[in-house]
């Protein structure tokens, strides 16, 4: 079995994971304070991949970011970055397309931590850095795993909006879903079954382990 | 000296309801605040800290505005460092006794003896779930002193200490608040709680 489509989708998977750990905090912190209609707006705009056909999103970032066109002729000319077929692509596109899994469970939990923590910390003298950082954070910890968890384990599962923006390029772009579609194209079903039972099982035991943990932790698992 | 002459709409049962303050804290007083439930003590002691902005009027400390409606004046929680004790305790779960007192403070004397008048210096590596609800309410108590404020709001903080353990702790902290110069505005439903240790009382409601 080649071995590359697993370790692209795992190398695909880790990035999104911590990019959106780095996006998704503090846009999730923002968006848990006081409801505003711009928020309402934004947050709407994030759960879309949610209800969204894969292919519809990977359709508009394809044209977004084709390099004949506007943006994407753009980023092409100013700094030689090219999205469609690559790499860098296949990572903007997950993080859009995962964003609901990370910022969800992480507004909720934040939104559940009672008021009065963050204020004792204003009270102290700490400004809302110093809160989020050393109060906030490690208080929404079960969920954070959840959510970092869950944007891993879907970012493995994509296939129409990595396909769309991708392609099936061997050692770029060809992920291991996309691996299982071109077996099954060419009914070799020993490969597609090989990628598939490797993606079952490393999303399995990793979904497992979070509600062992939650539930030692006495949380719901999808909190 | 506090002075405090704000005004605040209240959500109630029955509507809005419009809550008027306008008092003079003495430095160094001890202030009982007392009145019904859902009257707006601990909103009060909220827009004092800054935790909430009043719909209008004024606070000043020494002089100092913290709050100015007709100015635009409103000083944050950390600038205004009050000393703030809640009356859920709000202690952080993730932080021990001790870690509660340093995230605070770094002043190791100071947090010795605040353990010690707290009567939790055997408690230092618990987490606030590993202490019995009167533990809980010291530390809180203890967190706000641990900034060395010196005005102390304390919303209902002797609630959940039995009577020994209420009188002990209540004689060490006259001492403290003496030794700080602070102001203290304590609300507290007990009426017989506070007897000799307040010198003044606002109603509210």
């Amino acid at each position: 079995m080649d071995l590359q489509p697993i370790w692209l989708t795992l190398k695909l998977a880790a990035v999104t994971t911590l990019i959106l750990l780095l996006v998704a905090l503090p846009l999730a912190w923002w968006l848990s304070k006081k409801r505003s209609l711009a928020k309402i707006i934004i947050e709407a705009i994030i759960t879309m991949p949610l209800v969204l056909p894969p292919s519809v999103l990977g359709f508009y970032l394809l044209l977004a970011f084709s390099p004949q066109r506007g943006l994407g002729h753009w980023l092409q000319q100013t700094f030689n970055v090219q999205f469609v077929f690559s790499f860098p692509g296949l990572v903007l596109a997950s993080v859009i397309y995962s964003m609901p899994f990370m910022i969800s469970p992480v507004k909720s939990a934040f939104q559940q931590l009672p008021a009065s923590l963050s204020q004792a910390s204003y009270t102290l003298g700490k400004t809302r850095w110093q809160t989020l950082w050393h109060v906030l954070l490690p208080n929404i910890k079960p969920s954070l795993l959840t959510a970092a968890v869950l944007t891993f384990a879907h970012t493995l599962g994509e296939f129409g909006v990595v396909l769309m923006i991708g392609g099936n390029i061997p050692g770029v772009t060809r992920v291991a879903s996309i691996a299982v579609y071109d077996a099954v194209e060419q009914m070799n079903y020993t490969a597609a079954n090989n990628y598939s039972l490797v993606l079952f099982a490393i999303t399995f035991v990793m979904v497992l382990s979070v509600f062992i943990y939650n539930k030692y932790q006495a949380k719901s698992p999808l909190e | 000296m506090i002075a405090v002459d704000i005004e605040k709409k209240l959500k109630a049962h029955n509507g809005l309801q419009m809550l008027r303050i306008k008092k003079v804290f003495v430095p160094g007083s001890i202030t009982r605040i007392t009145g019904p439930s859902g009257a707006g003590k601990t909103t009060l002691l909220k827009m004092i800290a800054g935790l909430i902005t009043p719909d209008s009027g004024s606070i000043k400390a020494n002089s100092i505005s913290w709050f100015e409606a007709a100015q635009n004046i409103d000083l944050s929680p950390q600038q205004r460092r009050v000393g703030f004790v809640f009356q859920d305790y709000a202690l952080f779960p993730n932080m021990t006794v001790k870690q509660h007192l340093e995230y605070a403070t770094n002043d190791a004397e100071w947090i010795t003896r605040l353990l010690k008048t707290g009567g939790l210096d055997n408690f230092t590596g618990h987490k606030p779930n590993h202490l019995s609800g009167g533990q809980q309410q010291r530390l809180a108590i203890l967190r706000a002193l641990a900034i060395k404020p010196k005005l102390i709001l304390m919303d209902e903080p002797f609630s959940a200490l039995d009577l020994k353990m209420k009188s002990a702790l209540i004689k060490d902290l006259q001492i403290i608040f003496t030794e700080l110069g602070a102001t203290t505005l304590i609300v507290s439903h007990n009426p017989q709680e506070l007897d000799g240790v307040t010198g003044d009382e606002l109603e509210i409601g």
